[in-house]
């Protein structure tokens, strides 16, 4: 019997749902898709709802500290939770969300552009959701050039020969 | 063979495994590529990374606080 090589192993494939499109929320799909490209598995990513926010191509997720009573930011030598009503300032999701871009650069985490760039260019495939298209009121021309659009049909046509198929 | 050295110091999850990707690519079966990270979390990232790519990981050490890698491109 013939030695079994690289190319008749089925090659190992991920697809993850990406319905959000907050700073924070960014992070988790996209370090995951370029990872697992990185280890050699076909990747999709299919995003919908809010995670569309991510193809576009001014990409510039904001950031809010309401409703996350995990977060607490390192200062001042300990850390510092922020109360729900500090959201309703002015100005305070926009601050909290810069302090998050410098802890990202600061402590050498890759920023979201160069992630997402990564993805292109590790041949993660992007699909984008037509109907929240419509429904938000985006145009293909909005959105990054890579991406291919597709509905729920075409989201389990990728997952049903996934290994892994994760939601975000 | 020819080795190949990656500086990944100072950078956190993913970009040491991202960019030692990308660098392997440009080599050949059998090259060797050195990596030094900081990332104290890339020990065990790179050890997965070379039984998830079949790449052969040669060495796994530490230098004070400068983690250094050798894998072996299959």
């Amino acid at each position: 019997m013939a030695e079994e090589t690289v190319a008749d192993i089925k090659k190992k494939s991920m697809s993850i749902i990406v319905t959000k499109g907050s700073l924070d929320w960014a992070y988790p799909p996209f370090i995951l898709a370029t990872t697992a490209a990185a280890l050699d598995f076909d990747v999709t990513l299919f995003f919908t709802f809010y995670g569309l926010a991510l193809l576009k191509k001014d990409l510039n997720p904001k950031f809010t500290v309401l409703g996350n009573a995990a977060m607490e930011m390192p200062m001042f030598g300990t850390h510092i939770a922020m109360p729900n009503f500090m959201a309703m300032i002015p100005g305070v999701d926009a601050i909290a969300g810069s302090m998050m871009k410098k802890m990202i650069k600061d402590k050498g985490v890759a920023s979201l552009d160069d992630l997402r760039e990564a993805a292109v260019l590790s041949d993660v495939r992007m699909i984008a959701c037509q109907m929240t298209l419509d429904l938000f009121e985006y145009k293909k021309e909005d959105l990054i050039d890579e991406i291919e659009l597709g509905g729920a049909a075409t989201y389990f046509d990728v997952a049903a020969n996934c290994n892994i198929n994760l939601f975000i | 063979m020819a080795e190949q050295m990656l500086d990944a110091k100072g950078l956190n999850c993913p970009l040491p495994i991202l960019k030692a990707k990308k660098m392997l690519s440009g080599m050949q079966p059998g090259d060797v590529l050195v990596i030094e990270a900081t990332d104290p979390g890339s020990v065990a990232d790179f050890a997965a990374f070379c039984s998830q790519t079949g790449n052969e990981l040669l060495e796994s050490g530490q230098e004070g606080d400068v983690f250094k890698f050798k894998i072996k491109k299959a």
